[in-house]
């Protein structure tokens, strides 16, 4: 039994320790130790993805106890894809908030970390109550950081989050518990054997179980009608906490997938594919709502927080079709969307400490200091998030819209994608020319901008990871292919946590 | 790799130029055309292979998983854009050079231009069509950086953001055209498609494919009624409108139509779709450009006009016609580019664009007006010059069709009056530019620009005339190998001359020049009717603009009125989900709600207790704006589950909710200080009514479900936990076996919410001042015996007793009710009480240690490592061992590393706990004494 598989799930933990132990020692030391460790995270969760590249299914029993028994972590491609993703991006989170946003209260980097555990557990789990502690892990990181710095506006927001998410904990609970009652395990390799054997007078409990699920998934991926806590969240809290949140809404789409093509899945019996009458209609219908809300956006980061919104209907569009081709669109769109969107939160923060009092509002305002740089990369972030050619945004619609014609549904798909994603570029170009061709020589600019070059390199590399997908597109396409393969089998990750049964 | 070599210099040289630019104006312009050089280069060595007819293909890979590969392709149609496109670059390159003035930015200028022409590249030398649209959206963003290149000015701006609209609208449409195909044949690449034209034209959606296709073609060729762009894109620096809006960007849209001529044409609905758009924009441009003040806008409608023509000879489909389209392209191409120029030194020299003050230049710059007279005449389509042979040859195609149709000698007729309409505006362009009397009030007084910004017209200007005099010496052998090219077969036999004898063409040709002379002769009445009657009426901009506007506005309303900033809509919402989805679930004709388990008989006490837990929990509900007694209310509630938690045989959960029980209220109480003793009531009866509602079908909900659940067989993995429990993880009470080692795991994720819980509401607290009452509501100020001596003293007796009793739940808890969760709470409750008893201040400074940073990451750190530990013996992290050992007077007494991780856990529940109450009481103290002596706490 490999540690490897556990080390990402411990490291963030440890280094968060780590970080509340030595909160007095100089701001300095802690910055490089937290960043040191997302490198660290990285390197982990690149040797993870090599080590199951090959298709092998890793299983750490924790505790030694077996499955379905005691807790398993369960690696296989998908998980340390996820990973891999959230480690890069957490990464340039944490050098971005070392320029100082961590400085304005407490605990930034103990925070950062714990939440990076949050997502790394939630990745491997293979145990559904588990999945749900880490949810919490997730849901309390995530409020401290997003109240970090203070404000009416981000607490009044910052309320509403965890108010609607403990709710969804506990709907949590009352699908786990019932799940629990009916079939006696929570291990979910165990889970899909068993509900795929569900006696008739079961499978209205478990479809309801499962279906509640769904409902708390879609709460945390931001799925109509649950999108509606995200735009203020994401819009008032700080900009490298709003960038990391770009993960935050994969988790609930990875908790789809995950559930509802091993658990819920083909095999599944009476209740094979149980969300497939569900997921597409109300992706879709996320998508269009999330690009009307970037039309009707009055901020930028506003703007920025309802194309996270469109992409979380973009990616479980892609998972909805529930085929190889379209599972692996969704997996090369996750990367892109989420970098794309953490670049702009930064972008977007850059731009508003260069206007003065109008900030992020998407009305004219004084010329913009830097204005050919941050124009430029707004640009290409645009131009990616829009879906144009030839960035990643591009490849990854494509591949969602080939895989979406062999689906009964294609033309609402195509209708509704190709649509959203013209409402996304006359949105942006909109935005673009208000804040760059347009500034108003009348108001004063500001006196002292802030340096450029270091708010440049999180913002450069996250957009260099967008490019990497974009050239490398085959690459990555093959693993997402092999990765959708995988899923769609869901007998070898049954088969590697329970052995031969 | 030549080809991709050819493709990828401009890209690199964008680069280049930014760069280049700063060292001085002229290097920026000299670099773009040693770049455009350096392109022609890779280009010259493949020319005779493609004039022999084969066709060169380059390979690069990209997305093969998806059948798409980079690959380019050289044939003859391919040859003829890319010498268009660098040819009149270079020109172009040579003539902003003199265009631009000093204020304009020469880098921003050259680079986006190179960009374009490396995207314009891309599209006329794509195999594979995804990698053809790849390149049309980059067009369509280059060409919205070169038409905003004068920021500062909201037409560019807006012109810009419309053409960006319009034909990124197009191109989405072209994706999904092209997904269809590409699924037709299986293949995106040119080579399978152009060879598989029968199976697309009998598929059953080559219909909805082709509108796709086409609508991505007309819009970016400015197809009626997408039209609308084109004029507006006018705003853009005059170098830019000769390149993109005469030669290249809007030609790609005709472009697809010959490239995807062999694979989509000869269908009756090809027919129509292409013929029909293509004559009525034929029309509506002809007639539009005459009456158009700005010289640029004339020449605007006029291109619009002759892309109509081009559209309609390939909507026509004979090979003939093909071919008659390909000539034309070339034509127009280099007389409009030339025509665009000579506007551009018109504007330059006078400051002004409007032929209603620009008058009688003929005297102030002859040179200019000869070579736009020229170019003129060969858009008028007058023999002699290059536009009357395809012209004239478009003229043969219509009668020839016209034959064939009902009706169809209204083609010959539209035509003839486009064509008419056409020397009308060439002969309003000549006449009142360069004579019709004097200059009216212009800004500036007009002479001869400089040498070298003419050259570039000279150039244009002689081919109009070498390919109008000498068309089969010159233009024949190009125009042959790119018409085989559209065609992908021999091209058919065809005459390039003059004079072909007196054929309908001919005459139509004759009314078409007499006609439109009388035209413009008699102009005024078509001015007023125009002015007067249609151009009120007929603003495809206003169009645009009022749905852009609407689009907008719906979006604003729509989401206004979902996203309103308010919680209860958004837990209503997602309880009427979470209903929905669950009644969905449970939803059964077949299968009944109770299971098949036997009841357990009711006993008199446990209907007792439940029903005061339902009456509590109703009572909460009623009275919950009298805070104080809703808590207490509530705090029942949870003393009546604890009590059904030991009925059922449960002491670890009661022991538990009993604790947090206490904590959670004390903290409720804390909190309540800050607010009103009564909440207002806020939500009218219509609301209270739907939320009760809702609250009782959820409340129903969740109890059926757990009815449904508890009435069924009971079969889980819990035997395994009770016969391991002892043998396995040593120790006999399974539930905190459980809780330390089978799920350890669980908790270590549990322990890490309650320690971001602490830091949490310490970060939050931290900023947060808030204003205590100094008087209750019936106006009687606080009592100011906070602490009163008989508690103070009583509590800290009470101390030491308390925290044995915690050591001893925590040392019992392996195996007897208990555990270091429930003693943590035991200590955090005890140690409250002093603080409650005394005044954070007093107990402060009497607690050593009373920072509880520290205690929680111990905590954290000795449940970590205790489970690292197992790595040392090459076991999975959090494997538990445990042993006997024998101490002195106390006797034989187990160890177990769980208990270990139990004292992580305890460390932590104290630490968060006490982390966050001293806090909420620090701010009780701080809100109406002077600030206590905490800060500096962490």
């Amino acid at each position: 039994m490999s540690h490897l598989v556990i080390l990402p799930v411990l490291l963030p933990l440890f280094a968060g320790i780590l970080l509340l132990a030595v909160r007095h020692a100089a701001l300095p030391l802690r910055r490089a130790l937290s960043v040191t460790a997302m490198l660290a995270q990285l390197a982990l969760a690149l040797l993870l993805f090599i080590r199951v590249s090959g298709g092998e299914v890793l299983v750490y029993a924790l505790g030694d106890w077996p499955a379905p028994f005691g807790i398993v972590l369960v690696a296989d491609r998908l998980a340390a894809w996820l990973l891999l993703i959230t480690a890069a991006l957490a990464f340039w989170v944490a050098l971005d908030a070392a320029r100082g946003e961590d400085a304005r209260g407490r605990h930034f980097h103990v925070l950062l970390q714990w939440q990076v555990f949050g997502l790394a557990g939630a990745f491997l789990t293979g145990d559904l109550f588990n999945l749900f502690v880490f949810f919490e892990i997730l849901l309390l990181a995530s409020y401290g950081l997003m109240l970090h710095g203070g404000g009416a506006w981000r607490t009044r927001a910052g309320l509403h989050y965890v108010v609607v998410n403990l709710l969804g904990s506990t709907l949590f609970l009352f699908a786990v518990g019932t799940l629990y009652g009916v079939l006696g395990t929570l291990n979910m390799a165990d889970l899909a054997q068993k509900v795929a054997a569900t006696p008739a007078e079961n499978v209205p409990l478990v479809r309801a179980a499962g279906l509640m699920l769904f409902g708390v998934f879609a709460l945390k991926a931001a799925l109509l009608p649950l999108y509606l806590w995200l735009p203020a969240a994401y819009a008032h809290t700080s900009a490298p906490v709003a960038a990391l949140f770009a993960i935050m809404t994969k988790v609930g789409a990875y908790a789809i997938l995950r559930v509802y093509s091993l658990i819920f899945g083909p095999g599944a019996g009476p209740l094979a594919d149980l969300i497939e009458p569900w997921l597409m209609p109300l992706a879709l219908a996320t998508l269009a709502l999330g690009m009307f809300g970037v039309l009707a956006s009055r901020r930028l980061k506003q703007q920025v927080a309802y194309l996270v919104v469109a992409s979380a209907g973009t990616l479980l569009a892609a998972f909805a079709l529930n085929s190889v081709e379209g599972i692996a669109a969704g997996l090369y769109y996750l990367p892109h969307t989420t970098f794309a969107a953490a670049a702009l939160f930064l972008l977007a923060e850059a731009i508003a400490r260069r206007r003065g009092e109008v900030a992020d509002r998407l009305e004219t305002g004084p010329k913009i200091a830097h204005a050919r740089v941050l124009g430029g990369l707004f640009f290409v972030a645009a131009v990616a998030s829009a879906g144009l050619p030839p960035l990643s945004g591009f490849v990854g619609k494509f591949l969602l819209l080939r895989a979406a014609l062999e689906h009964p549904a294609a033309a609402w798909v195509l209708g509704v994608v190709l649509a959203g994603g013209l409402a996304g570029v006359i949105a942006l170009a909109r935005s673009g020319s208000l804040l760059f061709y347009r500034p108003v020589h009348a108001l004063e600019a500001v006196a002292a901008p802030p340096a450029l070059a270091a708010s440049l390199v999180p913002i450069a590399g996250l957009l260099l990871l967008g490019l990497g997908l974009t050239v490398w597109a085959d690459p990555v396409l093959r693993a997402a292919q092999a990765t959708a393969t995988q899923l769609l089998q869901p007998y070898e990750y049954i088969h590697a946590v329970l052995g031969e049964h | 790799m030549s080809l991709v070599w050819l493709v990828l210099t401009p890209f690199l040289g964008a680069a280049l130029v930014a760069a280049v630019a700063r060292l001085g104006r002229s290097h920026a312009a000299w670099a773009a055309g040693a770049v455009t050089l350096l392109a022609l280069a890779w280009l010259l060595p493949l020319i005779p292979t493609a004039f022999a007819g084969s066709t060169v293909l380059q390979r690069v890979g990209w997305l093969p998983s998806a059948g798409v590969d980079l690959v380019f392709r050289l044939d003859g149609l391919g040859l003829l854009f890319a010498l268009l496109i660098l040819g009149i670059g270079l020109l172009v390159i040579l003539y902003a050079r003199y265009y631009l003035s000093p204020r304009d930015s020469m880098g921003r200028f050259y680079a986006s231009l190179l960009l374009f022409m490396g995207a314009m590249l891309g599209v006329v030398l794509s195999e594979n069509l995804i990698q053809l649209l790849v390149f049309w959206e980059l067009t369509s963003l280059a060409s919205f950086l070169l038409i905003s290149y004068w920021q500062h000015r909201a037409d560019a701006r807006n012109g810009a953001r419309m053409a960006l609209a319009v034909t990124g609208a197009g191109g989405l449409a072209l994706l999904a055209g092209f997904l269809l195909l590409g699924e037709m044949v299986g293949s995106y690449e040119l080579s399978a498609l152009l060879a598989a034209g029968d199976v697309i034209r009998a598929h059953p959606f080559y219909v909805p494919m082709l509108a796709l296709v086409l609508l991505g073609a007309f819009t970016k060729s400015a197809q009626f009624p997408f039209h609308f762009w084109l004029p507006h894109a006018m705003a853009a620096p005059t170098p830019v409108s000769a390149y993109l809006h005469s030669a290249t960007m809007v030609k790609a849209g005709v472009f697809l139509l010959a490239r995807l001529f062999p694979a989509l044409s000869g269908t009756p609905e090809w027919f129509w779709l292409v013929t029909g758009a293509g004559l009525a924009t034929l029309l509506v441009g002809a007639f539009t450009a005459l009456f158009k003040h700005d010289l640029k806008g004339l020449l605007a409608y006029s291109t619009i006009s002759h892309l109509g023509l081009i559209t309609a000879l390939f909507g026509i489909g004979t090979p003939l016609a093909a071919v008659a389209g390909v000539f034309h392209i070339i034509n127009h191409a280099t007389f409009k580019a030339g025509l665009f120029m000579a506007a551009g030194i018109i504007d330059h020299e006078c400051g002004t664009r409007d032929m209603r003050r620009i008058n009688g230049l003929w005297r102030y710059m002859p040179h200019t007006a000869t070579l736009a007279m020229v170019a003129a005449a060969a858009m008028a389509g007058v023999p002699l010059f290059n536009g009357f042979l395809s012209k004239e040859m478009f003229f043969a195609e219509a009668v020839g069709v016209s034959a064939t149709l009902a009706w169809g000698w209204l083609l010959p007729v539209a035509v003839t009056a486009a064509g008419l309409f056409a020397v009308a505006y060439s002969l309003r362009f000549i006449h009142d530019v360069f004579f019709n009397g004097e200059p009216i009030d212009l800004p500036r007084t007009p002479h001869e620009p400089p040498r070298w910004m003419k050259v570039p017209v000279e150039i244009l200007v002689v081919l109009c005339l070498l390919v109008g005099i000498f068309p089969a010496q010159t233009v024949e052998p190009l125009l042959s190998v790119a018409a085989a090219g559209v065609l992908q077969a021999p091209t058919p036999a065809h005459d390039l001359a003059i004079w072909h004898g007196f054929s309908p063409a001919l005459w139509m040709s004759l009314i078409a020049l007499v006609g439109g002379v009388l035209v413009y002769v008699g102009r005024r009445p078509l001015f007023d009717l125009y002015e007067r009657r249609i151009e009120p009426h007929l603003d495809a901009k206003a169009i645009y603009e009022y749905l852009l506007g609407r689009l907008f506005a719906f979006a604003r309303r729509l989401t206004g009125w979902l996203d309103t900033g308010s919680l209860p809509r958004l837990l209503g919402l997602f309880f009427l989900f979470a209903l929905i989805l669950g009644a969905a679930g449970l939803a059964s004709d077949t299968v009944p709600l109770t299971g098949a388990r036997a009841l357990l008989p009711v006993d008199g006490i446990s209907l007792l207790a439940t029903l005061g837990l339902i009456a509590a929990a109703l009572a909460t509900v009623v009275l919950h704006r009298q805070r104080f007694t809703a808590l207490i209310l509530i705090g029942a509630v949870g003393l009546t589950v604890a009590l059904i938690f030991i009925k059922f045989s449960a002491p670890d959960l009661a022991l538990t909710q009993l604790s947090v029980e206490v904590v959670t209220i004390v903290l409720l109480l804390l909190a309540l200080y800050f607010l009103p003793q009564e909440s207002p009531a806020e939500s009218g009866t219509p609301r209270r009514l739907g939320d009760g509602v809702l609250a009782l079908a959820a409340g129903t909900g969740a109890g059926l479900l757990a009815w449904a659940v508890l009435t069924r067989p009971y079969q889980t993995i819990a035997g395994y936990f009770l016969d391991n429990s002892l043998t396995g993880g040593g120790g006999s009470n399974v539930v905190n076996v459980i809780l330390v080692d089978f799920r350890g795991f669980d908790t270590l994720g549990e322990i890490t919410v309650l320690a971001l819980a602490g830091l949490g509401i310490y970060a939050m607290l931290e900023h947060l001042r808030l204003p205590g009452p100094a008087r209750d509501p019936q106006g009687r100020p606080w009592d100011a015996d906070r602490h009163p001596a008989i508690m103070a003293s009583f509590t800290r007796l009470l101390l030491p007793l308390a925290l044995l009793v915690s050591l001893f739940i925590f040392l019992r808890g392996h195996n007897l009710p208990g555990g270091g969760f429930i003693a943590g709470l035991i200590t955090a409750v005890a140690l409250i009480m002093q603080y409650l008893a005394n005044g954070v201040a007093w107990t402060q400074v009497r607690l050593p240690g009373s920072n509880m940073h520290p205690l929680i990451a111990a905590g954290l750190a000795i449940a970590t490592v205790t489970g690292l530990a197992s790595f040392a013996f090459g076991h999975p992290f959090l494997t538990s061992t445990f042993g006997h050992v024998h101490w002195p007077l106390v006797g034989e007494f187990e160890l177990a590393s769980a208990m270990a991780f139990d004292l992580g856990v305890y460390l932590v529940v104290v630490g968060a706990t006490l982390l966050i109450l001293i806090h909420l009481g620090a701010m009780h103290t701080a809100s109406h004494e002077a600030p206590s002596p905490t800060k500096g706490d962490n």
